[in-house]
């Protein structure tokens, strides 16, 4: 005995709906003649329950006409649809041509899965065993936690990293810039290859440090260079670069600048600044300060170490001065000593 | 090990006992950090003595505080995302249970890094369940019992899990499903706002 394969099959509607429950039997005028029990609910929370195909789906691609000729003629075809009345509700079909008449088409949820089961309700008993939009959504949840777990991550490594960059150019003592972000400045200020800006050189050196730290102990050194950056941040503007370079030497940039006077008495100030007497532990430590300028206008190119070593030379001519005093360098003749009336002459190199 | 099961211990800790005994947990185990990230890979050694020391600080028997773990990872307030994601495993109950056969895959595909014990169900009788844990991570078992105890809660059903722990981290749990409408479940969502 033989067993041969059934031509036809017949199923009952709620048996059809187990294996498909997003199907729609279509008759030949285009009416709806059952639906599976999933795409139902979709149906029923349209403004009108749709009687014909054409008043529930409107198949986007292919392209075609709302007519049952050109429904038929898409058998096997992939078939992009959206709800008549929301085109933001998408899903994939297909269909067949059932034998006598109509076609048979069956649907699954496409990518806005995740909003058309939150809008219709639909549960886990909606979609068939075989049907993967379940693992789909679950796949989008947990990939979403384990993104967010991944992201928060790369925040705090950013945060951290940042926090790291800034401390790596920070003096710890008193919070200045230290010579990593002095050099680091410069190096863009100088090299950058834009038309660069104009900026002041001063190179400040603290007199009378070296008899504070040894006459009143390392504590009230610390205690004056805290103060020296007070007095420095108080002196600039935001903009301005102020780093500790050494033990008590100190250099500021001050950005877009060309103003001889103004650099002057920038200078002025901060000397001053710096001799009013600090008060440590019931007494007072006093210092002051020497310092040398220059101006990155004298130089072309723009040369970082030729600035450092011209505001060093005026510096120590401001020492050899008698300290206290403040020297801008002249291009002029190379040196720290102004000719009257040629101090800014940035053509002489 | 992977971080995230070093950072559920800690959130088990955390939110239940408070930051300030987490911290002394921190400090006993020795960790020289503050907070495990979940992203992150840790030497094993590390998980064991922070349960050890969570177990030292909080004057718990290891076993009760793993099971108390598993009930924390689904029931609290704070970690929702494992509950949900359980729960797509079945409708109901039952279904879940034999969902869990595909638990280690589920994982591997959200997870790649994160490598859980294999899970084998099997359907004893009606209301007999026997669920294997294959080795590879102590105290697994343990915990699994607490998470299978509270999904039982979850779903509206009366759930004893018994957990009998082999070599190597291995472990048998036994399920009695007692009464699969002993209560409403807690309803779930299948898709939710935002993700």
């Amino acid at each position: 005995m033989s067993t041969s394969k059934p031509e036809n099959i017949s199923l009952p509607l709620d048996l059809i709906s187990l294996v498909l429950p997003m199907h729609i039997v279509v008759g030949d005028t285009g009416e709806i003649l059952q639906m599976g029990t999933t795409i139902e609910k979709i149906a029923l929370a349209q403004p009108n329950m749709p009687k014909t195909i054409f008043e529930f789906l409107q198949v986007r691609r292919p392209r075609i006409s709302n007519s049952m000729d050109q429904l038929k003629e898409m058998q096997g075809r992939a078939l992009s649809v959206v709800l008549q009345d929301d085109d933001s509700v998408s899903m994939k079909g297909t269909l067949v041509c059932l034998p006598n008449s109509g076609v048979l088409i069956n649907l699954s949820l496409g990518f806005s899965m995740v909003s058309v089961v939150q809008r219709f309700g639909l549960t886990l008993n909606d979609f068939a065993a075989t049907d993967m939009t379940v693992e789909m959504l679950y796949l989008i949840e947990a990939k979403t936690h384990a993104w967010k777990l991944s992201k928060d991550l790369s925040d705090r490594l950013e945060n951290a990293r940042r926090i790291a960059e800034e401390q790596a150019y920070t003096d710890t003592l008193t919070g200045l810039k230290n010579r990593r972000a002095l050099d680091q400045t410069l190096d863009r200020l100088t090299h950058d290859g834009s038309p660069t800006e104009i900026f002041g050189l001063m190179n400040i050196d603290l007199d009378y440090f070296k008899q504070v730290n040894d006459t009143q102990g390392h504590a009230a050194g610390d205690a004056v260079l805290q103060r020296v950056a007070e007095v420095l941040n108080k002196e600039t503007r935001k903009e301005d670069l102020v780093a500790r370079v050494g033990g008590d030497e100190f250099i500021l940039l001050i950005r877009n600048c060309d103003d001889l006077n103004l650099l002057e008495s920038i200078a002025k100030r901060v000397i001053k600044g710096l001799e009013v007497p600090i008060p440590f532990e019931g007494e007072v430590c006093r210092i002051s300060a020497s310092i040398g300028t220059t101006l990155s206008e004298y130089y072309s190119p723009p040369d970082s170490d030729r600035m450092l070593s011209d505001a060093d030379l005026a510096l120590y001519a401001s020492k050899n001065k008698g300290r206290a005093q403040h020297t801008m360098f002249s291009p002029k003749n190379n040196d720290w000593q102004p000719a009257p009336g040629t101090e800014i002459s940035p053509n002489a190199r | 090990m992977h971080g995230l099961i070093n950072r559920s211990l800690q959130g088990f800790v955390q939110d239940c006992y408070g930051l300030e005994t987490w911290s002394k947990v921190a400090s006993h185990a020795g960790l020289g950090f503050q907070s495990f990230e979940a992203m992150l890979t840790y030497p094993p050694e590390l998980t064991e003595k922070t349960l050890a020391s969570s177990c030292a600080v909080l004057h718990k028997q290891r076993d009760d505080l793993l099971g108390d773990l598993g009930i924390y990872l689904v029931s609290h307030q704070s970690v929702q995302a494992l509950r949900r994601l359980l729960r797509f495993g079945g409708a109901s109950f039952v279904e879940f249970l034999h969902s869990l056969d595909d638990l280690h895959e589920r994982v591997r595909l959200a997870i790649p890094d994160l490598s859980l014990p294999p899970l084998t169900v099997t359907q004893l009788s009606t209301e007999e369940f026997s669920l294997n844990v294959a080795e590879g991570l102590p105290g697994f078992g343990m915990v699994f019992a607490g998470i299978l105890r509270a999904m039982g809660d979850d779903y509206g059903a009366l759930v004893m899990p018994e957990c009998f722990e082999m070599e190597k981290g291995a472990a048998v749990i036994n399920i009695s499903v007692l009464d699969v409408s002993f209560a409403k479940g807690r309803d779930f969502d299948l898709a939710v706002a935002g993700g």
